[in-house]
Formats: C-alpha cells, structure tokens, sequence
C-alpha cells in the first residue's frame, strides 16, 4: 500500500466536508439529536427509580457507543458512494490505486468521524447530564476500536452488496445496522432476549462490545473475555466480508458494470 | 516498438460476443485512432486496456508487460480522458487536480499543476467550482488531469465530442502539441472522420469486435477506393450493420 494515495481519497473528502454543511451535520446532527432523546429519557427512567442502578449512566454510554458504530459503519458506505453519486470509479480507477488502498482510506476516515463523533457527545454529556464518558478513558478503548472495527466491516459488506446490485440497493448503506440492533445488546443484556435469539446475540461482536461497555460504566472493571470475543468474531467478520467484497469487484469487473454503478 | 500489444482478446457479456479474437498492435510515439461503428468493442476494448473490465481471454501487453499482473505500474505510466467521464463536480478544479496528483504520487504538486494549468490557459479557472465550467473548460481541465503523470501512453475516448468546432480545433492542436513535445503515445476514439484524418497517422478499424483493417488515413482511403475516410467508416458500418442483421436472422 501507498500512503500518498490513501492521502489524496482522505484529502478529497476533507476538501468536500470543509464547506459541506450536510456532510457535517451527518457527523454531528444525528448523534446530538439522539443524546438529547435518550438523555431526558434516562432522567425520567432515573426518577422512576425503577432500575437499582444507573440508568443515566447506562443508556447514555450505549446511545454513544452505537452512535459510533453507526458514524463508523455509515462513514465507509457514504465513502464508497460518494464516488457512485459523482461518477467518479472510471477517474480514480485507472489510476494505480489499490483496492486495499481504497478501503484503508475508508477506515482513516470511519476512524476521524467518531473521533470527531464521541468527543462532541461526551462533551455534550458531561453539560447536560453530568456523565462524564472519559472518567473510563483507557478501559473503553478496546471496545471503541472494535466498534471502529465492526462498523467498518459493515461498511464493506454494505458496499459489495452496492457493487453486485446497484445503486437501488444503498438504502442498506443507512439501514442495514439498524437490523442488528436488536440482538446487539444496545441498551439492554442479552439476557433479556428469548433463548433461542441469544445465539445471534453471541454471534455479533457489537454484542460484547456493549456488554463490555456496560461493566466498564457500571463495574468500572474491564472484561478481558469479552474484549478477547469482541476481537475474535471481528476478525471472521472481517476476513469474511473482504473475501465477499473482493469476490463481488472482481465479478464487477468480469461483467464490466464498474462504469455503470449509477 | 510497441505501447500496446493485445492477443487473441475476447470479452464476451452474457454470451454476448463484444470483443471477438482482437489481436493489436499500437506504436510508440504515434496518435493511433480507434475506429468503428457504435458497438463495435472500442470501448470495451480500452476499457478493458485500463482493467476497468476483465477480459474473458487474451492477453494484454502494455510497455511490454502483462496488465492482469503489472497493473500498478502500467497505470502509473498511462492516463486517459473522455468527455463522458466528468471529475467530482463538487470539487474545486485545483482540489480534483491536487487529488489526482496525489493518486499518482506527483512530487511537485503545486509545480506540476501550474505547468500544466499555463499549457492549457485554465489557471484562471483553478479556483472554480468543476461544476461550473463549461464543456469546453471542462475538456481542458480533464486534459489536465491526464498530463499529470507525464504518461508515456494517453487513451483518448472521443475527447472533442460535444464541443463546437473553435473549441474541438484548439483541442487538437493541443493534442498535436503534447504528442510532439513529449513524445506520448496517443489512442484515440473519434466519429469525426475529418478530425482523425487530420490527427493520426494510423488508423485500426474495429467491426463487431474484430479487427476490420489497419494503415495510414491515405492508405485505407486508397484501399476502399473512396474519396475520404468518412466513406470508409460508412462502408464498414454498413457492412457491420448487414452483417449483424444476417446473424440476427
């Protein structure tokens, strides 16, 4: 891999997100709309006294941790399409830029934006709700960058199904996380879902993620086994979507639609 | 030498038979036109040249080496431009320049692009929206895009269509000077026959995917006992035409 051509895809999206006003507020808008929410309803859910624990502190580190996991997903899919929306393939393609080139530049900028994202929801934490995320510092970044991780696996996932099927298929590129959602663990344990979902539960790394976030937040301990299973099924994630992914440019490639991906 | 060499190329969609046995030959230093009625493989077969489509046999040599295993440095060394192929228009020019200089590791962004933006008179248009230039502003802006590696082989997807014809004959003569002055090997899809009889000094025809003829504008003309290449392109497309319509039946 080069690095002065991931710099020139990370330079081009700096220069479309510096006077983008939409692209800023993906990054921003939505995460901040959804703190508010779950903030207040936490507040409530607190006063009701109802959970002999602390529910402020719980839904809030669950709504930014999969705030980061959606910004991490959202933020390689939206990369890829970028280039559909703009024609752009054909441009950047016969240039000696790899796909692995292409991808890394992805995950640099998945990995800028919920940098980006979890510094404002925490700052915006700490003012409204008096939750402050950063008081676990170290013990959550494992599980941050398995989100990161995660997150960008989709991403890819998302983009080969884009590539193998048009563009009528990118409404996955802003709604296919939302179908993990309920067996992630998000805001609740997984021992809350029916017995015969818990396996798919246990199948996703997002579920040890939140699990592993919820002991940090509540415990203060870190789990090194969930940590150690977040990291495990990340890696056949991952192994198995870019095997798809590259199957699915080369079968593009064959069928010569990477020109007609509009 | 040769710049490009392909044999025995065949891409075939869905057993539909686009490129059919192409065997070429392009020279170094020349502007070669790629000819042929709608349909015929142009585009696939340059396509197919910059691996944006695998072929589905044959080989392709560029430079002497194989592109399905030297890829990274072919592309490196070549560059191509089309009309139909817009920059993100949402880019400012110099940002899709400096974007593209940095996909192909140009040392001297700044420089290069200056040098290039003076060749082509666009240094007033660098700091505009892409999306607001004019076709014609537009094509030299994408020559500029296809200089900035100093490619030793340029392909050229009818690069004067859509413009008016002050416009398309300035393109020309800046074709004609960059192929002079730095010795690029050109590769060149046009319908304006008067244009590649003006332009190239050689001419490959393509027909349903074959190769149809080869030689000088002069020597084809003479060949087909026409009086300019334009009547040639139309007694091959005719032919191909008839000869698609007999196949059909």
């Amino acid at each position: 891999m080069k690095w002065h051509r991931i710099q020139a895809l990370l330079m081009r999206h700096l220069y479309l997100y510096q006077r983008s006003f939409p692209r800023l507020m993906d990054i921003l808008y939505w995460p901040v709309m959804e703190l508010l929410l779950w903030g207040f309803i936490s507040i409530y859910v607190a006063k009701l006294n109802v959970g002999g624990f602390n529910v402020v502190t719980v839904l809030l580190g669950a709504v930014i941790f999969w705030d980061l996991l959606s910004q991490s997903q959202r933020s390689v899919s939206v990369a890829f399409l970028e280039d559909v929306w703009e024609r752009n393939f054909l441009n950047i393609f016969v240039t000696p830029l790899r796909i692995s080139e292409f991808l890394a530049s992805a995950v640099i900028l998945a990995f800028v934006r919920i940098v980006m994202t979890g510094v404002v929801m925490g700052i915006l934490a700490a003012i409204f709700y008096k939750f402050n995320i950063f008081i676990f510092g170290f013990y959550l970044v494992p599980f941050v960058v398995n989100l990161l991780i995660f997150g960008s696996a989709l991403g890819f996932f998302t983009t080969a199904i884009i590539l193998r099927y048009g563009t009528s298929a990118q409404v996955l590129a802003f709604g296919f996380l939302f179908l993990l959602q309920p067996f992630s663990a998000v805001f609740y344990p997984v021992s809350v879902l029916p017995a015969f979902v818990q396996p798919i539960a246990y199948a996703l790394p997002s579920t040890y993620v939140f699990e592993g976030m919820r002991g940090v937040i509540t415990t203060g301990s870190f789990s090194l086994g969930y940590f150690a299973l977040a990291l495990l099924t990340n890696a056949i994630y991952l192994a198995l979507i870019l095997w798809y992914f590259y199957k699915m440019f080369a079968k593009v490639k064959i069928k010569g639609r990477l020109m007609k991906l509009d | 030498m040769f710049v490009i060499e392909t044999e025995n190329l065949v891409k075939k969609f869905n057993g539909v038979t686009a490129v059919d046995g192409l065997s070429l030959r392009i020279n170094e230093g020349q502007i070669t036109g790629l000819l042929g009625p709608n349909g015929a493989g142009k585009t696939t077969t340059i396509q197919m040249m910059l691996d944006l489509i695998t072929p589905t046999s044959g080989t392709i040599k560029i430079f002497g080496k194989d592109m399905k295993h030297n890829r990274e440095e072919i592309l490196g060394r070549i560059n191509f431009s089309s009309p139909y192929v817009a920059l993100p228009g949402n880019l400012k020019v110099w940002e899709n320049l400096a974007t593209f200089a940095r996909l192909y590791g140009v040392k001297d962004i700044k420089k290069k692009i200056h040098e290039l933006a003076d060749f082509f008179e666009i240094r007033n248009l660098l700091q505009k929206m892409t999306s607001s230039l004019s076709t014609g502003q537009l094509t030299r802006v994408n020559l500029t895009k296809a200089l900035l590696n100093d490619p030793e082989l340029l392909l050229l997807d009818e690069p004067t269509s859509s413009l008016d014809p002050d416009i398309a004959d300035k393109t020309r003569i800046m074709l004609k000077r960059i192929q002079k002055e730095r010795n690029v090997s050109i590769l060149y899809t046009s319908h304006n026959m008067e244009e590649v009889e003006e332009l190239c000094e050689r001419v490959i025809f393509i027909s349903n995917g074959k190769l149809k003829d080869d030689g000088t504008p002069a020597e084809l003309v003479k060949k087909y006992g026409h009086n300019d290449l334009n009547d040639v392109f139309l007694s091959i497309a005719r032919e191909n035409e008839e000869l698609k319509n007999k196949n059909e039946k």
